[in-house]
Parts: structure tokens; C-alpha cells; sequence
């Protein structure tokens, strides 16, 4: 079988000791900053991306996806022991997690975490083996209209999955799409809103703004509310769950693998929507509802399942089409093309070493995440308690160093300080970061693709919708946010959002 | 009329700015046609729909009830963001050396709890340790010592 031989060329791959080395460094690092609040993946890849330059692509790949998936690990650690999300997907974990924890039951919901995360990341990797080969296939037959709409289709799908007001998505989605076209014009040469700044001329580099909305804003948020975290860790006395409590995991363990891998193929934040779609489901089929929220480990066990899923599948838009999901994909594109990959639906055929060899090593990451997180927890708990204080300028002093390496310009510092400030400016006012990044990767992309389609159309705008594939993901598109602005759906998303359910 | 949702206010006011703005500058360059899109043709788009954005989330701001906008941190948004700046500053002329300390003290102070001596120690074991990582291990060119120092 086809399938085979190529995920024996994967594990031949990824099992050299120097990729599993890599494997184990980005696991490693991403249940690090998965433990420690206020530094998420996106920062994190962004401040690494310069220093893998010099690796080998499958190395560099392996590791920057480990630190993704690894991250949603090691955010839910933080979420049972002090009510505090390590990571944005682990916002619900808070809810049954900690109250868990503080019925002396903390090591039970750790482990059934950390087996919730192992079995979906383990199932979610092998659909992303099934099923990225047909949609490459498909892919392939796609031209620029199919392109542009699928771009269209994905940037409206983040505008759903935001959170807070549709409209301000979607102004985050133009916005972004506008600040895209700052530099030079590939087509025309012209040079577009640079107001005459030399370091301009080339475009924003989606690193700096990373950096600035997601780790600066970040940063200044966390240092609104200091006193909202508990530095007290409880105690963990014993880690395996009971007869009774494998029994009741098992079903919402399989139902949140089930929706989170759904949820994580769409574009925007794919595995937040997961966790919190997962735990309303439970919450809804489950004999014990009455007691969610006061330590049901159900609670647990979904939203984690589901948000692993979710961290996994949303490798498939980016390994087969080339478009990004999320903003961690978005730069997981980035690390391709600085090792001069072309990604798109063409990776697989040309590169079958390096696309088989990331989905392998991420069943190895999986086993190397449940040792890490299991028989090795002590040593995250003490992280846990590394008071924040110390931990933001150390961020902060990471950030600003990663980004002048880039190009080795201060005015790359200055300019991550500017989105800093705009990026919390945006958060007070419930704009989500996430829809304008990815539009801003996808701006020149989507130029691009739709001069290419207007100029095989002839200059005809109906293209869009004759072609049967574009119209179709248009269509999906549209009919999502239709559907998202509909009284009774509109109540339901504001209500999967919310955080203290 | 009142001002029911002053967040739908303030983000209507940011995209209606950001995009005349952006539409004014777009003026500047070529359209072109449909076929044939000059550099123009995607920024005037862009820019309309930000406008149109803009302009209902001011209309709504005075229909539907909102949140307020809660408080900013004015003493952490001003010291993140200035000694970031003054790091950029400092980086090349007075090296990594002055450079980084700067900006984890200045950065610490915004804290409720900052302690002198515990961020002191932090600012020379980053120092070293980025140092040792960055100029030493990947080659960053950040000299350790600047040239305001005789060198």
C-alpha cells in the first residue's frame, strides 16, 4: 500500500537521532511555554524562526510543530493547577480542571488530561495522514480563482471563529489585508504606502507584527491583572484515575476527538472552538451535567481531546494547499520558504521525505508529550510557580532580540513596539489579533491570484462563481457568516465563547 | 443621540481613519482595469470596505447597547513599549551590555511587585545568558560592548 510506504518514509525520517532530537527540543519547549502563561506558540515560533536559518528543513519543521502541538500539552497543566490558561484552548479546562484540583484530585485530572491529549493527538495525526493526500490531489487542479476564493473562504471562516463582534473580524480582516500591501508591488514594482522609509520597502515582516500583537500586547494585558493569578500550587498525591473515572472518559474522550478534528481544519482558531464546542457538547449529552463546573472530569477530558485534535489537523490546509490556518501555520509557511520550499498541494510529491517525516514525527512527539507530561509533571508544577514578574522581561528581552536578528534593523524593534501597543489597544476593544495576521500573510498572496484570475477571465468578475470549485467555497464561505448572524446561531456562538460558562 | 457601545465606537473610528488614510494614499497609484489590475486597483477596494466597516460600526455605536471599555494599564502599555524602543536605541551604540538591562528593568518596573534586587539579578543572568545564546552561539551582530565605550 501507497499509504504505507509513505509512512515508512515518514518514520525512516524522522526517527534519525538528530530529528528526534529536534522532535524532543520542540515538544520540550512547547509544554514549556504551554506551562507559562503570557508566552503562547505564536510568539514563540515567531521568536525561533530566525534561529532555524541554519538547520535542515525537516529538522527545523519537526521542531517548530512540535512546539504547536506540544504547547496545547502543557496548557492545560497550568489550567488544573491554578485556574490560570496556559494556552487560549485551554480556557475551559479551567473550569473542571481546577475545581478538580482543589478536591486534592489535581494529579487525576493532570493524567486524564495529558490521555485525552496522547489518544486524539495520536488519531488526529493519522486522519492528517488519510487525508492530506486526496486533498493535495484535488488541490492541484485548482487555479488562480479556486485559490482566491479559498482564501476568501478561509479568511471568513476566521471571522466565525473570532470571538467578540463579527463586524469588528471582519474590519480586523480588511485591515490586516491593507497593512499586507505595504511595500513593493510584485507585479508593478510600484511602492505602496511605504512613505518614503527605506525598511519599508520590502513589507512588514509578519514575524515583527506576530511579535507585537501577540507577544507585546500580550504582556501589557497580563500586566492589567496580576493579582488574578494564584501562585499557590496544590499538592499532587496520586496520578492514576480510578475504574470509575476510565469509564466515564472514554466517550468524551472520542466525541472530542471527533469534533476537534473537524473544528481544527477550518481556518482561525480552529482548536479554541474545539475545547469550547466539545465541553457545551458534554455539558449537553452527559449523565453527570449536573456536576460540570464543580470537577466532573468529563470537564477534562473533552476539551483537551478536542483541542490536541484540533492542533493536529490544522497541519492539513497547510501541508496540502499552502494556505495558513492560523497564525502558527502562517509561520510554519514562513520557516518553508526561508528554506526555499514553495508550500502548496506540490510538497507532497516533491518533498515526500519532509511532508511524511513532519506527520510521523508527530506521533513521536505525542509519545515523547505523554512521558514529558506524565512521570516528569513535577518538574512543570515548579515551573507553574515562577512568578510572573520575572518571566515577562525575560519575554520581552527575547522578543526584542529575535526580531532584530531578522534583518538586523532596530527599526524592526520600533515597529514590533508600534503593533505592541495597537495589538492591546485592539484587545480592549474585543478585536481579536488572530483574523488580521492571517490576512496579512494572505494580502499579497490574494492580489496576486486575484490579477492572475481577472486576467484569464478577461477582465470577467463572474469567474468567481462560473467555476464550480470556487463557487462552491465561496459559497461555504458566505453561508457561514450568514448563518453565524442569524438570531439563534448568533446567541449560540456568543454562548460557546463565553468563558465562565 | 447617546453613545451606547463606545467599543463599537473607538473600532469604527480606527478603521474609518486607517481607511481614508489608506484611500487617500491609494489615490496616488495607477487603477488600471479589471484585466489589467494596476497597484491601485486592490488598495481602493480595500480601502472602500474598510470606510463602509467603519461607518457602520460608528452607525451601530449609537443603536445597539455595549460594554465600556475598561481601563487601560497606562504604566505598563508606556513602559513595555519604551524601553522596547529604548532598547532599539540603545543596541548598537551602547551594545548588548547596557542595551538589555535597560530594557528588563525598565520593563520590570511596570510590575505591582517589582523588587530592585531580585530584577537586577535578572537583568545580568539574561544578559549573560543571552550573550552566550545569541552573539557567541547564533551570531547575531549585536556588539557586547558599543562603541560609546571607546571601541
Amino acid at each position: 500500500m501507497e499509504l504505507l510506504s509513505n509512512i515508512g518514509l515518514g518514520l525512516s525520517t524522522a526517527v534519525t537521532p538528530v530529528n528526534l532530537l529536534y522532535c524532543l527540543a520542540g515538544v520540550f519547549l512547547g509544554t514549556l511555554i504551554g506551562v507559562l502563561p503570557g508566552l503562547g506558540p505564536t510568539a514563540t515560533i515567531a521568536m525561533l524562526l530566525p534561529t532555524t536559518f541554519t538547520l535542515p528543513p525537516v529538522s527545523a519543521l519537526i521542531m517548530l510543530a512540535g512546539i504547536y502541538y506540544g504547547s496545547q500539552y502543557g496548557g492545560s497543566t497550568t489550567s488544573i493547577l491554578v485556574n490560570v490558561p496556559g494556552e487560549a484552548a485551554s480556557v475551559v479546562t479551567t473550569l473542571d480542571g481546577y475545581q478538580m484540583a482543589r478536591q486534592g484530585r489535581a494529579g487525576v485530572a493532570l493524567a486524564t488530561a495529558a490521555i485525552a491529549s496522547f489518544f486524539a493527538g495520536t488519531v488526529a495525526t493519522s486522519l492528517l495522514a488519510l487525508f492530506a493526500p486526496p486533498l493535495a490531489e484535488v488541490a492541484l487542479k485548482f487555479g488562480p480563482s479556486e485559490y482566491f476564493s479559498l482564501m476568501v473562504l478561509g479568511l471568513l471562516a476566521s471571522v466565525v471563529m473570532a470571538r467578540g463582534s463579527l463586524l469588528h473580524a471582519v474590519g480586523m480582516v480588511v485591515l490586516g489585508l491593507v497593512l499586507g500591501l505595504v511595500g513593493t508591488d510584485v507585479t508593478s514594482g510600484a511602492r505602496r504606502f511605504v512613505f518614503d522609509i527605506p525598511q519599508l520597502a520590502d513589507g512588514i515582516g509578519f514575524v515583527v507584527v506576530a511579535m507585537g500583537m501577540f507577544g507585546l500586547a500580550e504582556i501589557i494585558r497580563n500586566l492589567e491583572c496580576e493579582e488574578c493569578r494564584s501562585t499557590e500550587v496544590p499538592k499532587i498525591t496520586t496520578l492514576m484515575p480510578t475504574k470509575e473515572d476510565w469509564r466515564r472518559m472514554v466517550a468524551p474522550i472520542l466525541r472530542g476527538t471527533v469534533l476537534g478534528s473537524a473544528l481544527g481544519i477550518l481556518p482561525g482558531s480552529g482548536s479554541i472552538l474545539g475545547s469550547f464546542a466539545a465541553y457545551s457538547l458534554e455539558k449537553k449529552v452527559s449523565k453527570h451535567s449536573a456536576e460540570f463546573g464543580k470537577g466532573a472530569i468529563e470537564g477534562v477530558a473533552a476539551p483537551e481531546s478536542a483541542n490536541n485534535a484540533g492542533a493536529q489537523t490544522s497541519f492539513i490546509p497547510m501541508l496540502t494547499l499552502g494556505i495558513p490556518s492560523n497564525p502558527v501555520m502562517a509561520l510554519m509557511i514562513g520557516a518553508m520558504i526561508i528554506q526555499g520550499i514553495q508550500p502548496g498541494p506540490l510538497v507532497m510529491t516533491q518533498q515526500p521525505a519532509l511532508f511524511w517525516g513532519i506527520i510521523a514525527s508527530m506521533w513521536i512527539g505525542n509519545l515523547f508529550l505523554i512521558i514529558l507530561n506524565l512521570p516528569l509533571i513535577g518538574m512543570w508544577v515548579r515551573i507553574v510557580s515562577v512568578p510572573y514578574r520575572i518571566l515577562y522581561p525575560a519575554i520581552l528581552a527575547f522578543c526584542c532580540i529575535g526580531v532584530f536578528s531578522l534583518k538586523n534593523a532596530e527599526f524592526d524593534i520600533y515597529l514590533m513596539a508600534i503593533f505592541g501597543v495597537l495589538g492591546y489597544v485592539f484587545v480592549k476593544l474585543d478585536c481579536e489579533p488572530a483574523p488580521m495576521l492571517l490576512a496579512f500573510i494572505l494580502g499579497p498572496l490574494m492580489e496576486e491570484y486575484l490579477r492572475r484570475a481577472m486576467l484569464l477571465s478577461r477582465g470577467d468578475w463572474t469567474v468567481f462563481v462560473r467555476r464550480p470549485i470556487s463557487a462552491t467555497l465561496l459559497a461555504i464561505g458566505f453561508a457561514a457568516v450568514v448563518l453565524a448572524t442569524l438570531p439563534f446561531l448568533y446567541k449560540k456562538r456568543e454562548e460557546v465563547f463565553r468563558e465562565d460558562v | 443621540m447617546a453613545l451606547r457601545n463606545p467599543k463599537d465606537f473607538w473600532t469604527g473610528i480606527i478603521y474609518f481613519l486607517f481607511g481614508v488614510l489608506a484611500f487617500i494614499i491609494a489615490r496616488g497609484y495607477p487603477m488600471g482595469t479589471a484585466l489589467k489590475m494596476g497597484p491601485g486597483y486592490f488598495p481602493t477596494i480595500l480601502s472602500v470596505l474598510l470606510v463602509l466597516i467603519g461607518t457602520i460600526a460608528l452607525v451601530r455605536s449609537f443603536l445597539k447597547p455595549g460594554t465600556p471599555v475598561g481601563r487601560f494599564t497606562v504604566k505598563g502599555l508606556l513602559l513595555v513599549a519604551v524601553s522596547t524602543v529604548l532598547f532599539g536605541l540603545l543596541l548598537r551604540k551602547a551594545g548588548l551590555i547596557i542595551a538589555l538591562p535597560v530594557l528588563v528593568l525598565a520593563s520590570a518596573y511596570a510590575s505591582r511587585e517589582f523588587r530592585w534586587r531580585q530584577s537586577a539579578l535578572l537583568a545580568a543572568g539574561l544578559t549573560v545568558f543571552c550573550a552566550l545564546i545569541f552573539l557567541k552561539g547564533l551570531g547575531v551582530p549585536i556588539p557586547l560592548v558599543g562603541p560609546w565605550f571607546g571601541r
